[in-house]
């Protein structure tokens, strides 16, 4: 078993959907993490504030966030374990994320 | 009018508190694993606490049990991020409580209808587990499930709270100690472990129908819990058992005569003196249904057989059009199969009405051990009154009078010694 970080990257906010299709969709989130959680394969998880700061440079410069283009925003990010990863990609085309047209990118665990 | 408006919000919150409480400390222990169930406990009586304070005022939420179940789910979300959950939770929901992804939908879910029923019907199982004793079952059950306090099962039962904490302490950790957990048992137990709940709730409804209690409102608080805790068990195709429903045909037909079975001045009523038109008819009629819906399968339980005796009773238009020939028979069956002495005594009875009282006399004569027995004494006495012995009847009245300690008991004697005068 190999470890992967799952990031998911979208728009900020609601992506513009009403509230009941915002439940609906939250939903689906639960039942993707839900089945993680239950096969035992998901690790560390949580979703992000769209707010933050962003310490850069050898001056340390604080600055507030959002850190990229605003659809490009890293809403959140799971641990998860896979074979290897083709099944760590199989794994996240399930993902609810690219139904509001988002992003998962799916990052082997470096091991040192 | 302030003052009004705090005991109408008391009433609310009273009733609430009784019937919620229950539900929440079963789903909190269903989330948080048995051995956490004294901080489930906690969660549901700061919430109750909060209910309290806010509501004081007169300013009830419009929906007071939604706000219950948002307040003590949020103290229990509180209490896993701040990871002060005493015992780790090793369930089926564990998983879920470790992400914010997950942990605020997984327990919504578990404060759902479906949820809560399952949550109550898994602790009425860890409650009712075979190697916890009759009187630590029916204590935990009603305190964890049913939202009495200690000091209303020790005033249930005329005992002191200090037994009642002491006792429901042991249970507890008789549970810890044969890690006994919220999972339902497997399929091949299942009806073994169903007639253990359905006894110990069989035994609660007796308590408090047959309880010599003074108060009547305790009494009928524990005939209520037995009967709704039933009710979970009907509507669960796995515990919907035929003797299930017989279990609860035999209660419906009780509660049915609640009220006629006692007068104005608190004094029993015998079912020969009984006001049928007082019966509840709706109840009776509830009985009806679930004894026909109990006519399934080919086991025959003792409840089945109850439950019809108790049916002959409820659906007879006066004492002496009752049956009585079925009822002897019923009557036959049970004693068979229980070899129980009260059976025989009740047994007895109904043969004086059948084949005459000089019968009965001989029958309850030859029986052992029951001298002491109050109702056995008035039983032989109101046989030989019947037959006209009054002289015997008195002897025996007076022995039934030095059995008792009921109120009800002893006044209900001295009018039948005034009656053989």
């Amino acid at each position: 078993m190999e470890k992967f970080l799952f990031l998911y990257r979208g728009k900020e906010g609601g992506h513009g959907l009403s509230p009941e299709a915002m439940q609906k969709h939250m939903e689906k989130w639960y039942a993707w993490m839900g089945d993680l959680a239950k096969k035992g394969i998901m690790g560390a998880s949580e979703p992000l504030q769209p707010t933050g700061k962003q310490v850069s440079g050898s001056k340390k410069v604080v600055t507030d966030g959002p850190f990229i283009e605003a659809k490009e925003m890293i809403g959140g990010y799971t641990v998860v374990n896979a074979k290897d990863i083709n099944e760590a990609v199989e794994i996240a085309k399930g993902c609810p994320v690219f139904e509001v047209d988002g992003k998962l990118e799916v990052r082997p665990i470096q091991k040192m | 009018m302030a003052e009004n408006t705090n005991k109408e919000v008391d009433k609310i919150v009273d009733h609430l508190f009784r019937h919620e409480s229950g539900k929440m400390v079963a789903v909190l222990t269903r989330v948080f694993g048995f051995p956490n169930i004294e901080q489930a406990e906690d969660i549901v009586q700061d919430t109750i606490i909060r209910a309290l304070e806010t509501w004081k005022f007169g300013k009830l939420p419009d929906n007071p049990q939604a706000w219950l179940y948002r307040t003590a789910k949020n103290k229990a979300i509180d209490l896993i991020r701040r990871q002060k959950v005493k015992h780790k939770i090793e369930n089926d929901i564990a998983p879920l409580l470790r992400s914010e992804y997950t942990m605020m939908p997984a327990m919504n879910e578990m404060f759902t209808e479906n949820e809560i029923k399952d949550s109550q019907l898994r602790m009425m199982f860890a409650c009712c587990h075979p190697s916890i004793s009759q009187e630590g079952q029916i204590s935990l059950m009603l305190k964890t499930l049913c939202g009495l306090s200690t000091h209303e099962i020790a005033k249930a039962f005329l005992t002191s709270e200090d037994t009642i904490q002491k006792r429901i302490y042991r249970t507890r950790e008789k549970i810890k100690e044969e890690k006994i957990s919220l999972d339902y048992p497997g399929a091949d137990a299942m009806v073994n472990r169903t007639d253990t709940v359905l006894k110990t709730l069989y035994l609660l409804f007796n308590e408090g129908y047959n309880s010599s209690h003074p108060e009547k409102l305790i009494r009928e608080d524990l005939c209520e819990e037995a009967m709704r805790l039933l009710m979970l068990l009907t509507e669960t195709p796995k515990t919907n058992l035929p003797q299930t429903n017989a279990l609860l045909a035999l209660m419906c037909y009780h509660i049915s005569r609640f009220n006629s079975r006692l007068d104005d001045k608190g004094l029993i009523v015998l079912l020969k003196d009984q006001n049928r038109a007082q019966w509840n008819t709706f109840l009776i009629d509830k009985g009806n249904e679930y004894l026909q819906f109990s006519a399934n399968g080919e086991v025959i339980h003792d409840f089945h057989i109850e439950a019809a005796i108790a049916s002959a009773h409820a659906n007879a238009p006066s004492y002496e059009e009752t049956d009585w020939k079925m009822i002897l028979q019923l009557y036959n069956t049970l004693l068979q199969r229980t070899n129980s002495t009260v059976v025989a005594l009740n047994r007895a009875v109904v043969l004086g009405e059948v084949e005459g009282y000089e019968k009965a006399i001989t029958e309850l004569e030859n029986m052992k051990g029951l001298e002491e027995n109050c109702y056995y004494n008035a039983s032989l006495a109101d046989m030989y009154l019947k037959q006209g012995n009054s002289e015997l009847a008195k002897e025996f009245l007076r022995k039934a009078l030095t059995l008792t300690s009921s109120n009800a008991e002893i006044e209900l004697v001295r009018r039948k010694l005034a009656d053989c005068k």
